[in-house]
């Protein structure tokens, strides 16, 4: 033990003699292991934030859209074909189980007025069900009710945005809107949401009985698009995928022939929203571990000449009575240390890297305990791993030879 | 009386390449306790062969090394580093000290690599006293080459020293300082073997030689003479002629 001790106080005296050249070997894996932290942690900061936004979209959450992609020549888009119906989306409640709620949507653009003011702005014709299903709280006033919705009244739930735009320091509850010329009374206000995944003002709309859209503003027969809500994650494909069936059936499509409908689920979404981002960490986590062999490559080279440089040492410690072990781990200690020193460093360089980003790009900075702990192990592995052959070398040097060297 | 070096038909060959050099060629030879034994002989007539055998440092190719009682001739690398460490204290003519290494710290180096655990303030405190007896311990501090050849091949000692091995072996301990410092240096080695150590050394000057109580001769590979030192010169007695030649030729001038 005490022998230890004193072999890892000359290694790092070794080590502080040359303190340019310790540096400049450690560079290696402080670039290395700095990408590593910051690569994992903006990684994360970035996936944190895409989540949230996805969970604003509500829990569990599949979506059907009318229309299809693969309709051939001129493509409408989602919901333009218009190929959903009421009927579609209460047999969707009644027939599927796992399904909890439902919120058959119609949505538009429209210009709107309130007394003096105009704004354009989204009209979403949805279920009572959506403010539950999207977990949006109102904040003054009330949703509309089931009846509303029956009974397609003209009441509207506008978001913050629109509140700011037409009703400037006034309480919009009880005033009066109108959509495409048709007077909506405002019966309740949305809290905020922010900004979505794509930078959009999720604030700016307003929402009306579902009824009421298809009728009164848009004067349509068929839905956009049904939001469902499963029980529970692991139903969102089972539910998918009877949604799909039961659709097909309705619309009677043949086997071979393509959907007229799109259903995605929330997932599917999320992991569409992080592709990307999960790309660019793989890709940068890739230059990180190559720059941290490299890092460990210029250890070994490193070592290499220090072995040599210091053959005469190593036959005098020989020659009073060090075991080859003994100059084993001098050696081996000192590459160790090149590569903790190294990784501690980077560790600090990769948090600081990620705490810059993420105060740049207002996420948070989320730098997992784990990772410092595999990054601190990596770069006492590339220590030892890259250490090994070069202390090896010096270890088994015969003495004589070794006192001769000039 | 048991010898401490006991050497029986030692040979040793070197394969370098296609050609066999027979550096040694079966030496038989005795050395007891308290001995001063110089080994001299041209360069290439195997002493230094010879020398690193005693020391531990290789083995030979044939025959049998009893030191102190154990065959080192057959013993693996760690077995060896382990008798150099403790049984043996080796000089250089190169004196091998670390550079960037405070004498102290030198001295210390064979206690590191020792089996007995030492508290650091013991290690340091039978540094100093090696030190003292090689009259360096002022200059503990110093590093190599802040001290004259002399005070580091006084270092050298004292680190052979420090392990108190039974035997202190010297190649060519003499062959890079100057007349005066060299007696110096065999004044510090007869003291030394008059407290008890047994001291073998290579040289291949007469006059290092007649320091010593017996002197080996070697050429190619054989000892061909073994003789008591009759008139033994004194290192003492030496330094003072020497010192007073020196003031005559000042006074004269």
């Amino acid at each position: 033990m005490m022998r230890i001790l004193a072999t890892v106080k000359i290694a790092l005296r070794a080590l502080r003699r040359n303190k340019l050249r310790t540096l400049l070997t450690m560079l290696g894996m402080i670039i290395g292991v700095g990408a590593v932290i910051a690569m994992v942690s903006i990684g994360n900061g970035a996936k944190a934030q895409i989540e949230a936004q996805i969970a604003s979209m509500g829990q569990n959450v599949v979506l059907v859209f009318s229309g299809s992609f693969s309709r051939g020549g001129a493509r409408s888009g989602w919901g333009g074909a218009g190929t959903l119906t009421i009927d579609d989306s209460e047999a969707i409640q009644r027939e599927i189980p796992g399904v909890v709620a439902i919120s058959p949507e119609s949505r538009t653009r429209a210009q709107i007025a309130a007394g003096n003011q105009n704004w354009n702005t989204s009209i979403q014709g949805e279920a009572t069900e959506y403010f539950d299903i999207r977990q949006w709280p109102i904040v003054q006033g009330a949703a509309f009710t089931p009846q509303d919705v029956r009974n397609a009244n003209k009441v509207a739930v506008i978001g913050k945005t629109v509140a700011d735009q037409l009703f400037p320091g006034e309480d919009p509850i009880g005033q009066i809107i109108r959509i495409k010329n048709v007077p909506f009374i405002i019966v309740g206000m949305l809290s905020s949401k922010g900004l979505s995944v794509q930078g959009q003002d999720q604030d700016d709309l307003i929402i009306i009985p579902f009824t009421s859209a298809m009728k009164r503003v848009q004067r349509v027969t068929t839905l956009g698009s049904i939001i469902v809500q499963a029980a529970k994650p692991s139903l969102l494909s089972p539910v998918q995928d009877q949604i799909t069936e039961l659709l097909r059936q309705r619309h009677h499509i043949t086997p071979g022939k393509d959907d007229d409908f799109t259903v995605r689920n929330q997932q599917e979404i999320a992991e569409m929203a992080t592709a990307q981002s999960k790309t660019m960490t793989a890709l940068l986590l890739g230059v990180a571990v190559i720059s941290l062999v490299v890092g460990g490559i210029g250890i070994m080279n490193i070592m290499l000449v220090s072995v040599t440089e210091r053959t005469r040492e190593i036959g005098i410690r020989m020659a009073i009575g060090a075991r080859g072990r003994d100059i084993l781990l001098q050696f081996l200690v000192e590459a160790i240390t090149l590569g903790v020193l190294g990784g501690i460093i980077g560790i600090g360089v990769g948090i600081l890297a990620s705490k810059t980003v993420a105060a740049q790009k207002g996420w948070p900075a989320l730098i997992p305990p784990e990772w410092i702990l595999y990054a601190f192990l990596f770069s006492a592995a590339v220590g030892i791993f890259f250490g090994f052959y070069p202390a090896r070398k010096a270890s088994r040097l015969d003495p004589i030879d070794a006192l001769r060297y000039e | 009386m048991n010898a401490v070096i006991k050497l029986e038909d030692i040979h040793k060959v070197y394969h370098t390449g296609d050609v066999d050099v027979h550096a040694v060629r079966g030496v038989t030879t005795d050395i007891a306790p308290g001995e001063f034994v110089a080994i001299m002989g041209a360069s290439g007539s195997g002493k230094s062969t010879l020398m690193n055998i005693i020391g531990c440092l290789d083995r030979p190719s044939k025959g049998n090394y009893l030191l102190d009682g154990t065959d080192a001739s057959k013993l693996g690398r760690d077995a060896l580093a382990d008798i150099r460490n403790q049984k043996i204290g080796f000089i250089f003519q190169g004196f091998n000290l670390l550079s960037r290494t405070s004498a102290l710290e030198n001295v210390e180096l064979p206690m590191l690599y020792g089996h007995r655990y030492l508290p650091g303030r013991e290690q340091r405190a039978r540094a100093v006293k090696a030190l003292d007896l090689v009259g360096l311990a002022d200059r503990a501090g110093h590093h190599p080459n802040q001290l004259s050849g002399g005070q580091q091949q006084r270092v050298a000692i004292a680190r052979a020293l420090v392990n108190e091995p039974s035997l202190l072996l010297a190649d060519e301990p003499t062959g890079n300082l100057d007349s005066q410092t060299s007696i110096e240096i065999m004044g510090v080695f007869q003291k030394l073997n008059e407290q008890g150590i047994t001291i073998v050394m290579v040289t291949h000057e007469l006059d290092i030689a007649r320091y010593t109580k017996r002197n080996l001769i070697m050429r190619d590979g054989k000892i061909v003479s073994d003789v008591p030192v009759t008139r033994r010169l004194n290192a003492e007695s030496e330094l003072a002629n020497l010192r007073n030649a020196q003031q005559a030729v000042q006074l004269t001038v």
